[in-house]
C-alpha cells in the first residue's frame, strides 16, 4: 500500500490535541540543543508533556543542526505534521531540513535580521517570514549568548510563561553568576520580541494551572539504561556506535555509582564476547550498538543460544543496511534479529512501543533473559534513542529476576537438564562441586561435546521449549480498541499509529490497534486472540521491504488479505499521512465488504 | 623458582584432581597432552580450589582443554577467547582466570583481541599451544607458519612472514611473557604457576607439537633450552632478547609491573536513587 513519501500539507480531521511544534535551527556551535533542552526543561515547568528531537548533517561539528519540538497538554509520542514556527539563528545550510521541518503558510519563519532572506526552499511552503536582532541583541554584553534570546522568543510564541523560562536557565547554570544574570537578560528580550509581532503568529497554548508532580525528562537511550540497571545489569562492555554511543555514556557514570562496570572494548566481536563471559560468571550483562556492530555480533548471539548464556543486546537501530544512514531512524533490523543467525537458533526479540517504554521493555528484556538463560535483543531506535520526552514515570517491570542456579556440591548435576520447562539450573563459577564446561558445541545434557542425533535433537527441543512454554503475561502487546479493523505496529512507530487511530476515531471511522512488544517468540494464540473479530489488518512498519508483515505471514494467520504500510527512513512516519492512509484503506474494507 | 617446590602428593590438591578424566580428542603424541599436565600440576603447586578456576577457550584443538580439566570451563566461539575471559575476570575478580588456545585463534582470528588484552593488563592467563599449523582443520598454514610451507590450502607455502607473538606481546604492554615447551610438563607447570601468580595480563606461549600435520616438531625437544638468564623488568631488554634468540628458549622472559586494569567493585547506591537524574 503506498504512502506519500512527502507529508501532506493538510492535516487529517483535525482531532489531535492541541500542541506546538518548533525547530530550533542553526549552524553547530549556535546552542540549538541547549536552547530545545532548556525550552523542554521550561515546558515541563510549565506543566506540559514534551518531545524534543535532535536532528543535524553530516558533519562531526559544525554543521547544521535542529532541535525539532512537540509541546502540549497531553503525552506526546511522535512529532506532529506541520511546524508552527522555525526559528533559525542563521541560514547556513538549513535547506536541508526542508524535508524534516515542514512548514506550511499558517507557521512563522524566523531568521535573525543580519542574515538576509531565508533560503527559498523555506519560503516556498508559503510560512510567514519574520527577521529579529538576534545577534545584535547580544552585542555589547559581556557573556551572553544568541541562543538565550532565540529561546526567549520562542518560549513567548508557545506561551511559556517567562518565569518558567528562567527557572529552566537557572537550574541549568554551571558557569559564573554573572553571565547567568548576562544570559537571563537577553533571554527576557527575547521574550519581548513576541509582543512586536503583528498579527501572523501561531496560537499560543493555554498553560495548565498546575504541573502536576512525578513527571520525568528522559531520553530513550537513558530510559534502556536505567531499565537495564533497575533489572541487575552490572556489566556492560561496548564500542561506541552512533546512535547508541549516549545509553552508553549514560551508563558509565551510572554503573559505577550502583558498582558495577562498563568496559569499552576493541571491536563489538569483543563486546559481545565480553559480556557473555561476564554473564556465564552470574553477572547479568548487557551490550548496546546499532546494525553494523549487531551484524558482527551474530556468531557470539548463536553462543549464547546454545551455551545458555543469558544477555541482552539494545540495537538502537538507524537507516542501513552497512553504514547506511547513521544518525537517522528506520525499523530495518528486524528481519535481522528474529532470523539473523545461523542454525536453528531461538532467542528473545523486544521492542519497546515509546521513550518511555524504553525503560520498561529493557528491564523486561532483562528479567527474561536471566530467567529462560537466552539472549535477548531489545530493538529501540534512533527516533527513540535520542529523542527527550516529558513522560509519566514509567511503570517498570519489576526489577531483578533470579536466575536458577544449582547449589553446591549437587550430586549428579546436569548443567543442560532436559527439563519439563526446558529451563535447568545453571552453576555459577565459584560454586563446589558443580564444575561444567559451557559450550558452543552441541552437548548431552551434561554438557558433553555431542553429535549424536539424539543430543542434538534434545537440546534443540529445550532451547525451543523453555522460550515457547513461557507464560509471558499480558506485556506482549499493547491491544486497544474493539474495531473489525486493525492495525499492527511495533517500535516507535506505535506513536504516530496511536494518534492516527484517535484521530480516525474522531472521524467516525474505529480502529484496533496491537503494538508488538514482544516479536519473538512470536504469541501467535494471543495475537489471534486479540484479533478476534477483526476482518483485515494493516501492518505498519518504517522500513522498505515491510519485514514486520513478512514475519508475521511467516509465522501466523492473518485475517483477510493482511496488507503492509511502509516506507524506510530517513523522515518519520507522521500521524496526518497515516490518518489519510488509514481513511483510504478503511473505506476500502467496507467498500470491498458490501461487494462480498 | 624455590616457592613451587612443595611436594605436590602431600598437598590438598593434587594434579590429576584438576582433570576431568574425559578423553580428549587430540592424536597420540600430541603436545596439548603436555600442556593439560603442565596446567593441572601448575594449580597443585598454587593450590586453587578446581571451583574457583575458570578455563576460558576459543575454537581450535587446544580449545577444547577447558573440558579436560576440572574446573569451570567456558568454550566459546573461534578467536573470542580473551574477550570472554576478560568479561569474567573483570565481572568477577574473585575467579582465577585462565584463557587457553591455539595459535590460530589468538594470533590471526583473535589478533585483535590478543592486542588490546596485552594493552589493557585484566588479571588473567592466556596460555597459547603454538604448533604452526590448524589443526582441526586438516593442516592450514598459522600467522606462525614459515612462509614456505606448503599446504593444499596455500601450495608453495603462504610467502608471508610469519609473526612473532612474544614481540608483540611485549610491545603491546603484556605484563608477563615467557615460552614454555610441553615435551617439559614440569617446566612448563611452573612457568604457568609464576604466570597465574604474576599480576595483570600473563602471556605463556608453549611450543606444542601437531605430531600429524607438522612430524617435523617432534625435534624440538633437541632445540629448546631452558634459559639461563633470569626474568628482566626493562621491556627494551627484554625486546631484544627476544628478537635475537633462536624461538627456542624457554622460560620467563619479561616480568612487568605496569598497573592492573581493574575497578573497586563497591555495593553502590541503590538503583531507585539514579531516579532523580529524570524527575521533574
Amino acid at each position: 500500500m503506498p504512502l506519500s513519501p512527502v507529508p501532506q500539507s493538510a492535516p487529517g480531521p483535525d482531532s489531535a490535541p492541541r500542541s506546538f511544534s518548533l525547530a530550533i535551527a542553526g549552524s553547530g556551535g549556535a546552542g540549538v540543543m541547549t536552547a530545545g533542552t532548556l525550552l523542554l526543561d521550561a515546558a515541563a515547568r510549565a506543566g506540559l508533556y514534551g518531545l524534543m528531537v535532535r536532528t543535524s548533517g553530516p558533519q562531526i561539528r559544525g554543521g547544521e543542526a535542529a532541535a525539532l519540538l512537540r509541546l502540549g497538554p497531553q503525552p506526546l509520542a511522535t512529532l506532529d505534521d506541520r511546524f508552527d514556527m522555525l526559528l533559525a539563528i542563521d541560514w547556513q545550510n538549513l535547506h536541508r531540513f526542508a524535508d524534516e521541518v515542514p512548514l506550511g503558510p499558517g507557521s512563522l519563519l524566523v531568521g535573525d535580521s543580519g542574515e538576509g532572506d531565508p533560503p527559498a526552499a523555506l519560503l516556498a511552503s508559503g510560512a510567514h517570514a519574520v527577521a529579529l536582532p538576534l545577534k545584535k541583541t547580544v552585542k555589547g554584553v559581556a557573556g551572553a549568548w544568541v541562543n538565550m534570546v532565540a529561546l526567549g522568543f520562542g518560549g513567548a510564541i508557545v506561551g511559556l510563561p517567562l518565569a518558567a523560562l528562567e527557572a529552566a536557565l537557572r537550574a541549568s547554570w554551571k558557569r559564573s553568576p554573572p553571565a547567568l544574570d548576562a544570559n537571563l537578560a537577553v533571554l527576557r528580550h527575547g521574550f519581548g520580541f513576541a509582543a512586536g509581532l503583528d498579527g501572523h503568529r501561531p496560537a499560543a497554548l493555554s498553560m495548565p494551572a498546575t504541573a502536576p508532580p512525578g513527571r520525568w525528562s528522559i531520553s530513550g537511550n537513558e530510559a534502556a539504561g536505567f531499565g537495564a540497571i533497575r533489572a541487575g545489569v552490572r556489566f556492560v562492555a561496548a564500542y561506541p556506535i552512533t546512535p547508541a554511543t549516549e545509553l552508553l555514556e549514560w551508563m558509565a557514570p551510572a554503573l559505577e555509582k550502583v558498582g558495577g562496570t562498563l568496559l569499552q572494548a576493541e571491536d563489538e566481536l569483543a563486546s559481545i564476547n565480553m559480556i557473555i563471559g561476564a554473564a556465564y560468571g552470574g553477572v547479568p550483562s548487557l551490550t548496546a550498538t546499532a546494525g553494523p556492530g549487531i551484524s558482527l555480533m551474530a556468531e557470539a548471539i548463536g553462543l549464547a543460544v546454545a551455551a545458555e548464556v543469558p544477555i541482552v543486546i539494545v540495537d538502537v537501530m538507524r537507516g542501513g543496511p552497512s553504514t547506511g544512514i547513521p544518525a537517522k531512524s528506520e525499523q530495518s533490523d528486524l528481519s535481522f534479529a528474529v532470523a539473523g543467525l545461523h542454525g536453528d537458533a531461538p532467542r528473545l526479540v523486544l521492542a519497546p512501543t515509546s521513550i518511555g517504554d524504553c525503560l520498561t521493555t529493557t528491564e523486561w528484556a532483562v528479567r527474561l533473559a536471566e530467567t529462560l538463560q537466552a539472549p535477548a535483543i531489545v530493538l529501540s531506535d534512533q527516533f527513540m534513542g535520542q529523542s527527550r520526552a516529558v513522560v509519566d514515570r514509567p511503570a517498570g517491570a519489576g526489577g531483578p529476576a533470579p536466575r536458577l542456579v544449582v547449589a553446591g556440591n549437587t550430586p549428579d548435576y546436569l548443567r543442560y537438564a532436559d527439563t519439563p520447562s526446558g529451563i535447568s539450573s545453571m552453576a555459577i563459577p565459584g560454586t563446589p562441586g558443580t564444575m561444567y564446561t559451557a559450550d558452543g558445541l552441541e552437548h548431552t545434557e551434561k554438557g558433553i561435546p555431542s553429535s549424536q542425533a539424539g543430543d542434538h535433537s534434545r537440546q534443540l527441543d529445550k532451547r525451543r521449549r523453555k522460550l515457547e512454554q513461557f507464560d509471558y503475561g499480558p506485556r506482549w502487546a499493547d491491544v486497544e480498541g474493539d474495531a473489525a479493523l486493525a492495525i499492527i505496529t511495533f517500535g516507535s512507530t506505535s506513536g504516530a499509529v496511536r494518534e492516527a487511530i484517535a484521530r480516525c476515531a474522531a472521524a467516525g471511522v474505529a480502529l484496533r490497534l496491537v503494538a508488538l512488544r514482544l516479536l519473538a517468540p512470536l504469541q501467535a494464540a494471543a495475537l489471534a486472540q486479540a484479533l478476534a473479530g477483526v476482518r483485515e489488518v494493516l501492518v505498519v512498519e518504517q522500513n522498505h521491504e515491510g519485514q514486520l508483515l513478512r514475519y508475521l505471514r511467516s509465522r501466523c494467520d492473518l485475517p483477510g488479505r493482511a496488507t503492509g504500510l511502509h516506507r524506510p527512513g530517513p523522515l518519520p512516519l507522521r500521524p496526518a499521512e497515516l490518518t489519510a492512509a488509514f481513511m483510504d484503506w478503511a473505506a476500502q474494507q467496507d467498500h470491498g465488504e458490501g461487494r462480498a | 623458582m624455590n616457592e613451587v617446590a612443595a611436594p605436590v602428593e602431600t598437598a590438598a590438591f593434587a594434579a590429576a584432581d584438576y582433570k576431568s578424566g574425559y578423553k580428549p580428542v587430540w592424536c597420540p603424541g600430541c603436545g596439548d597432552y603436555g600442556v593439560l599436565g603442565g596446567l593441572t600440576r601448575a594449580l597443585a603447586i598454587l593450590q586453587l580450589p578446581p571451583h574457583q578456576v575458570a578455563v576460558v577457550s576459543g575454537i581450535g584443538c587446544s580449545s577444547r582443554i577447558p573440558a579436560y580439566t576440572s574446573c569451570y570451563g567456558f568454550h566459546g566461539v573461534h578467536g573470542r577467547a580473551l574477550a570472554a575471559g576478560t568479561g569474567l575476570k573483570v565481572a568477577r575478580p574473585d575467579l582465577t582466570v585462565i584463557v587457553a588456545g591455539g595459535d590460530g585463534d589468538g594470533y590471526s582470528i583473535g589478533g585483535n583481541h590478543f592486542l588490546h588484552a596485552c594493552r589493557r593488563n585484566v588479571d588473567l592467563t592466556y596460555i597459547v599451544m603454538d604448533n604452526h599449523v590448524y589443526g582441526m582443520t586438516k593442516g592450514q598454514a598459522s600467522p606462525t607458519t614459515e612462509p614456505d610451507w606448503n599446504s593444499k590450502l596455500t601450495p608453495g607455502g603462504t610467502g608471508v612472514r610469519s609473526f612473532h607473538p612474544l614481540v608483540i606481546a611485549l610491545a603491546a604492554g603484556a605484563n608477563f611473557v615467557a615460552r614454555a615447551f610441553s615435551g617439559d610438563s614440569g617446566g612448563a607447570a611452573e612457568i604457568i604457576a609464576q604466570a597465574i601468580r604474576h599480576p595483570g595480563f600473563s602471556f605463556v606461549e608453549v611450543l606444542s607439537p601437531c605430531v600429524t600435520f607438522r612430524p617435523e616438531q617432534k625435534d624440538w625437544k633437541q632445540a629448546v633450552r631452558r634459559t639461563e638468564i633470569p626474568a628482566t623488568a626493562d621491556p627494551a631488554q627484554a625486546a631484544r632478547r627476544i628478537m635475537t634468540d633462536d624461538g627456542f628458549n624457554i622460560g620467563v622472559l619479561y616480568a612487568g609491573d605496569r598497573p592492573v586494569y581493574g575497578r573497586t567493585h563497591g555495593t553502590g547506591i541503590a538503583p531507585a536513587e539514579l531516579e532523580g537524574e529524570f524527575a521533574l
